[in-house]
């Protein structure tokens, strides 16, 4: 699999200047909703401990509070299904389908079937998807993945949207008025909630004593897939099981807030039993999450509950766009999942970020993502993941580095120009550095020159 | 007290006027400073890639220069950072954690461990916006960190404030990155450019004159991109304006 060229990705997305600007500004605006939240809510700092404690708690129990979730819902009627990967999942989720002769599928976001490429899978077994969720919608339209976990398409403009929308609904290529093209979304998928055979939603939260799937969303869409077609569906990743109800009082306190600046979300429904005369079938997903679990430096990234508040506050991704990370998972959660995925296809993303550590600040679980970040870096190492070229100038310039003598006889060779510059401070991508920048002015002599003359030591 | 100097890589190479203001100012308040002349860097550009094995070699003569000081006072928040939190590719003898706990970036250095209440020679009458690195920001604490929402408090402004004629000025985005990140600079060319356009922005649009920071790998990143977008703007380390060099 080749390695995603994050940098080259995003140099695309900057260059689309307008996009770039709008995706910034609109992403920036939402980690100040969030700040202004964050201030409303005096405990916060508290709720992020014991989020996380919950988490952690949870994490170091899984298999008991899985078996626990399993019995209640099946008291509670549901079918339960467990699936070890994306493969078993699709498989699973078909064979349901098929058997229950589903032409149509309304399907609200989900980042898991994301993850597991459902629809693809399904389309080619004939089974129609359609997503509910107006992002995710305005994704699937135009043939892209989402580009971010809360707001898919958030790196379109409007403008964008009205001609994905002309091209596929055909509705007015001229007219980007929002109200009008969220009504063009809404009056075209309406006729498939009234006619798909099945519904299928992810979700935010398993709880265990109940055996409730919990989904928040702001379109209320969720609702729809769930409620009006008799079959319900709900896929979610084994790491999303909270021990008991009262735990939500801490968790979707923080999801919105981090995630939209807003107190919460529109819509939380608990989903425990199957409606009268229909199925509710819940797929417990792993693809990984276990392994993952087992990975000493890793195993809290389990702890994130999507919020994208990482992302929102993160410079680079701000500027890059979520396509450019190449994966279902982008910013920094996306650098910290996806390795676990592929390691080889994946490998640039952890020096996809400048460790700034924004992200583990406002993460409401309080995962070290910054920190994960560093250590990535260092297992691609170990794994001879870096290039080549890169890996040999770091031998060198350990070198260098470990030998005083050495070391001034280069330094002592930097007061040329750009292309002279010392290896280990630019010693990549030719001239990189001038690009878009100056090339700073070497001066007359070092401190160490101008120590030795000054202070007369040695 | 012993206090050595240490003067990262890139400072040594490229900024010698910071190298000098730091030792200037040390001597100033009172402090006999010693440079250790074998010294070349803490093998931060090399761990920060991944290569931990190759960081080895720069660790362990970086320790042999700096043993058995009192304290160990760099112009650098990002290799501050690095020894402190880190510097692990060497096995960790007492000696070796004596060293990197005993090392201070500049800002701390006189604020916590010096406590200095004034810079009587410093006048700087400039309009400055102050750029805290994310090292010194959210790794050595300089200052208050806008996703916590905690009190403020900023190291750097405190001994600012005590400069005569100063006048500080606030961008709107004071806690982002401005995109440098060592490697990611060069690695990560098309956002870092970006990033820095977008931070030297901020601070012209806030009124600034000069930009001052206790990064100058930070500074010369934003320098670039500043000259190249023609932003007239003019870049300064916390030591120099401190030490009173009037630029
Ligand atoms: S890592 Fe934290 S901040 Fe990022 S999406 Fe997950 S929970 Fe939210």
């Amino acid at each position: 699999m080749k390695r995603i060229d994050h940098a080259e990705a995003s140099s695309f997305f900057i260059a689309e200047k307008e996009n770039e600007a709008f995706h910034d500004k609109r992403l920036w605006d939402l980690r100040q909703k969030r700040d202004h939240q964050r201030d409303d809510v005096p405990e916060w700092n508290e709720l992020r401990e014991l989020a996380s404690a919950i988490k952690e708690h949870t994490l170091s129990h899984l298999s008991d509070y899985l078996e626990q979730f399993e019995d209640n819902a099946k008291k509670n009627g549901a079918h339960v299904h467990w699936a070890l990967d994306a493969e078993e999942h699709n498989r699973i989720v078909h064979e349901i389908l098929a058997d229950h002769g589903v032409n149509t599928l309304v399907k609200s976001k989900s980042m898991l079937t994301e993850e597991c490429e459902l629809r693809p899978y399904l389309a080619r077994r004939g089974i129609d998807v359609i997503e509910t969720d107006l992002g995710e919608r305005i994704q699937q339209l135009d043939d892209e993945p989402p580009s971010h976990i809360v707001v898919p398409a958030v790196h379109k403009l409007r403008g964008n949207v009205a001609d994905v929308f002309a091209r596929t609904l055909g509705s007015d290529p001229d007219n980007d008025d929002p109200h009008y093209l969220s009504e063009q979304a809404r009056v075209t998928t309406r006729p498939y909630f009234l006619a798909a055979e099945a519904g299928m939603t992810g979700g935010n939260f398993a709880v265990a004593e109940t055996g409730a799937v919990v989904v928040c969303t702001n379109e209320g869409n969720a609702d729809l897939s769930a409620t009006v077609p008799p079959l319900q569906l709900a896929s979610v990743g084994i790491e999303k099981i909270i021990p008991r109800t009262e735990h939500l009082a801490v968790f979707v306190r923080m999801l919105s807030r981090s995630a939209v600046g807003s107190p919460i979300t529109q819509y939380t429904s608990h989903y425990r039993k199957p409606k009268d005369g229909g199925e509710l079938h819940i797929v417990l997903v792993d693809n990984g999450r276990s392994e993952r679990l087992g990975m000493e430096d890793f195993w809290t990234s389990l702890k994130c509950i999507r919020c994208g508040a990482c992302m929102n506050t993160c410079p680079v991704y701000r500027r890059s766009g979520g396509l450019s990370y190449g994966g279902v998972y982008s910013g920094p959660i996306g650098i910290i999942l996806n390795p676990t995925y592929d390691l080889r296809k994946y490998s640039n993303l952890p020096f996809a970020s400048t460790l700034n550590g924004s992200c583990t600040n406002v993460c409401p679980v309080k995962i070290n993502i910054h920190e994960q970040i560093y250590q990535w870096r260092r297992i691609l190492s170990e794994h001879n993941q870096l290039p080549f070229v890169k890996k040999a100038a770091m031998k060198v310039t350990g070198k260098v580095l470990a030998d005083p003598k050495a070391y001034r006889r280069t330094i002592a060779a930097t007061d040329v120009a750009m292309e002279h510059l010392p290896r280990f401070l630019l010693y990549t991508r030719f001239n990189a550095w001038g690009k878009q920048r100056e090339v700073p002015v070497t001066p007359d002599q070092t401190f160490h020159a101008w120590y030795l003359k000054n202070r007369g030591t040695s | 007290m012993r206090v050595a100097l240490f003067v990262p890589c890139f400072i040594d190479a490229f900024f010698p006027e910071v190298a000098i203001a730091t030792l200037e100012l040390l001597e100033r308040l009172g402090i006999e400073v010693e440079y250790p002349l074998d010294q070349t860097c803490c093998g931060q550009p090399v761990a920060n890639s991944g290569c931990q094995e190759d960081a080895a070699g720069a660790e362990a003569l970086f320790v042999k220069n700096f043993a058995g000081f009192d304290h160990i006072v760099t112009p650098s928040g990002s290799c501050t950072h690095h020894i402190r939190y880190h510097f692990d590719a060497i096995p960790q003898t007492d000696e070796v954690k004596q060293v990197r706990e005993r090392t201070f970036e500049l800002v701390e250095f006189l604020h916590d461990i010096l406590e200095v209440d004034a810079f009587p020679w410093a006048e700087f009458p400039h309009k400055v916006g102050l750029h805290n690195s994310c090292g010194t920001l959210r790794s050595l604490r300089h200052a208050s960190m806008s996703e916590l929402g905690e009190p403020f408090f900023s190291k750097p402004l405190a001994l600012l404030s005590k400069v005569k004629g100063i006048e500080m000025v606030t961008p709107s985005r004071p806690d982002e990155c401005c995109g440098f990140g060592g490697t990611f600079s060069v690695f990560e060319e098309p956002v870092s450019a970006k990033m820095g356009y977008d931070k030297v922005t901020d601070h012209k649009n806030a009124g600034a004159e000069y930009i001052v920071s206790a990064d100058n790998s930070c500074l010369m990143h934003q320098k670039g991109c500043a000259e190249r977008l023609g932003v007239d703007l003019k870049f300064i380390h916390i030591a120099q304006i401190l030490n009173g060099d009037n630029a």
